[in-house]
C-alpha cells in the first residue's frame, strides 16, 4: 500500500481518478438520469451521502467484518444507506423521486461505491476514508452536472428549469433522449482525453526543458 | 491443515455478524420509514386532491367511493381492505349538489404505463377534464400528453366514448378528440383508458341524481 497525503485522497477522487470521466464507473446513473440539473443533482446527492456513509461505516467497523463476508456485509451497509435515501428523497422532494425512478435503489449497484470500500475503505483509517469518500462522492456529482447542464441547455434550452436560450431556440430534443447520454458522455470523454494528453506533454516539455521534442514543440 | 482451520473464523461468527448487522439496518430503516411515510402519504393525498380539482372544474368537497360487490359506497363494510377496492371521487358544490365523478385509471401506453384521472359528469354525460398522474413518455413528443395545453383542453366537454382523430381532420363530432401529430400511441392510449374505464364501471355508475 502506497503511503499518500491526506489532501492527495481527497481530491484523487474529484479529478485525477474522477469515478465517471476517467474510470468510467457508475455511467449506467450517469447516463440514464443526467437529463436535467435538477435530476442530476439529485443523484449525484444521494450517491454521495451514501457513499460518504458506508466509506465510514465500513472504515470504523473493518476490524469486526470477518473476511469471507466482507462483500455481503459491504451491499448491506451501502442497500441500508441507499433506502434511507430513497425514503428521504421521496419525503422531501417527491417530483425529483419520480423521475429518478428505480436509478435510486440502483444505487446499490454502483460498481464506484463497493469499489470505495474494497480498494480503500475497508483498509484506510477512518479520516482517510472519509476524505476519499468526499473527493470521489464529489467528482461524481460534479460529473453528472456536467452532464446534466449539457443535456438540459441543448435538450430544453433551459437552466434549472429557468429560460436561458429564449423562446427562439427550437430544443434539440435527441439531448434529453438516452442517446443524447452518450453523445454528450462521449464528447465530455473526448475533450478530457485531449486535456489530459496536452498535460502530459506539457509536463514532459517541463522534465526535460532541454529535450529535442520539446525544443521541436516550442519553436513550432 | 490446522492451520487452515484456525485462521477461519467459523461458520457460526459468519452469520452471527451478517445477522447483527441485517438487524441494526432493519432497525434504522423502521426508524426512517416511520419519519418518512407520513410525509410520502400526505404529498400522494395532496396530489390526488389537486387533480380531482382540476379535473372536476374545482369542487366544493369530494367523497371517496368504494366499489363493493357491484355497488358504490362511501363507507364500505369494515371487514373489506379499502385498499384494494375499486373506486370513484364523487365531486359536491358548496350547495351539496353532485357536479360529478373523478375515475382513475392505467394502460401501458408508449414506454411504460400511463396513469390518469378523467371527470365525468352523468348528469350531462360529458367527459369534463384529464389530467396525467404518471406518466414516462418520450420527453418532448409523448409527454405532450400532460404538457400540452391545447390536447389538454380537448377533454373538457366531449361527450364518451371518445374517437381520437387527426389534428385538424375531425367532423365537428362531440365525440371527437384531436390527437397530438408525433404522440400518436401516448394520445390513442389516454383516450383508451378514459373509454376502457367508463365501459368497465357504466353499469354500476350512480345515475343522475342518485349520488349519496
Amino acid at each position: 500500500m502506497r503511503a499518500t497525503t491526506p489532501t492527495y485522497d481527497l481530491t484523487r477522487g474529484f479529478w485525477r481518478e474522477n469515478p465517471v470521466l476517467v474510470q468510467l464507473l457508475g455511467l449506467c446513473p450517469a447516463l440514464a438520469v443526467t437529463n436535467t440539473v435538477a435530476n442530476s443533482l439529485a443523484m449525484g446527492l444521494a450517491t454521495f451521502f451514501v457513499l460518504v456513509g458506508s466509506s465510514l461505516l465500513v472504515s470504523t467497523l473493518k476490524n469486526l467484518i470477518p473476511h469471507e463476508v466482507r462483500i455481503s456485509a459491504y451491499i448491506l451497509i451501502i442497500a441500508t444507506f441507499v433506502t434511507v435515501a430513497d425514503l428521504v428523497l421521496a419525503a422531501v422532494v417527491p417530483d425529483i423521486h419520480k423521475a429518478l425512478g428505480a436509478f435510486i435503489a440502483l444505487i446499490v449497484v454502483n460498481c464506484m461505491i463497493l469499489g470505495r470500500q474494497e480498494a480503500f475503505a475497508s483498509k484506510r483509517p477512518v479520516g482517510r476514508a472519509l476524505l476519499d469518500a468526499i473527493g470521489t462522492g464529489a467528482g461524481f456529482t460534479v460529473a453528472l452536472l456536467m452532464m446534466g447542464g449539457i443535456r438540459e441547455i441543448l435538450g430544453y434550452g433551459t437552466f434549472l428549469g429557468r429560460p436561458l436560450l429564449g423562446a427562439s431556440y427550437e430544443p434539440w430534443i435527441v439531448m434529453i433522449l438516452p442517446p443524447g447520454g452518450f453523445f454528450t458522455l462521449g464528447f465530455i470523454l473526448l475533450g478530457f482525453g485531449w486535456w489530459e494528453s496536452r498535460r502530459q506533454q506539457r509536463s514532459v516539455v517541463r522534465d526535460w526543458p532541454h529535450g529535442v521534442g520539446s525544443t521541436t514543440r516550442r519553436t513550432a | 491443515m490446522t492451520e487452515q482451520h484456525v485462521a477461519n473464523p467459523p461458520a457460526v461468527r459468519l452469520l452471527g455478524t451478517l445477522t447483527l448487522a441485517g438487524a441494526f439496518a432493519g432497525l434504522l430503516l423502521v426508524l426512517v420509514n416511520g419519519w418518512a411515510e407520513p410525509r410520502i402519504m400526505a404529498h400522494r393525498a395532496e396530489v390526488l386532491r389537486e387533480a380531482i380539482h382540476e379535473v372536476l372544474g374545482g369542487p366544493d368537497r369530494y367523497e371517496t367511493l368504494f366499489l363493493v360487490d357491484g355497488r358504490f359506497m362511501a363507507d364500505p363494510p369494515a371487514e373489506r381492505d379499502t385498499l384494494r377496492l375499486d373506486r370513484i371521487y364523487a365531486g359536491y358544490d358548496a350547495s351539496g349538489r353532485p357536479i360529478g365523478l373523478a375515475i382513475s385509471g392505467g394502460e401501458p401506453g408508449f414506454q411504460d404505463v400511463i396513469r390518469l384521472l378523467f371527470g365525468f359528469d352523468p348528469t350531462t354525460g360529458r367527459i369534463t377534464g384529464m389530467k396525467v398522474l404518471e406518466s414516462k413518455e418520450t420527453p418532448g413528443l409523448g409527454d405532450k400528453i400532460e404538457k400540452d395545453s391545447i390536447f389538454v383542453a380537448e377533454f373538457s366537454g366531449p361527450v364518451p366514448p371518445l374517437k381520437g382523430v387527426k389534428s385538424g381532420s375531425g367532423s365537428g363530432d362531440e365525440s371527437e378528440v384531436d390527437m397530438i401529430t408525433g404522440a400518436t400511441i401516448s394520445s390513442r392510449t389516454v383516450i383508451a383508458i378514459i373509454n376502457h374505464r367508463l365501459e368497465e364501471l357504466q353499469p354500476y355508475l350512480p345515475v343522475a341524481g342518485d349520488v349519496p
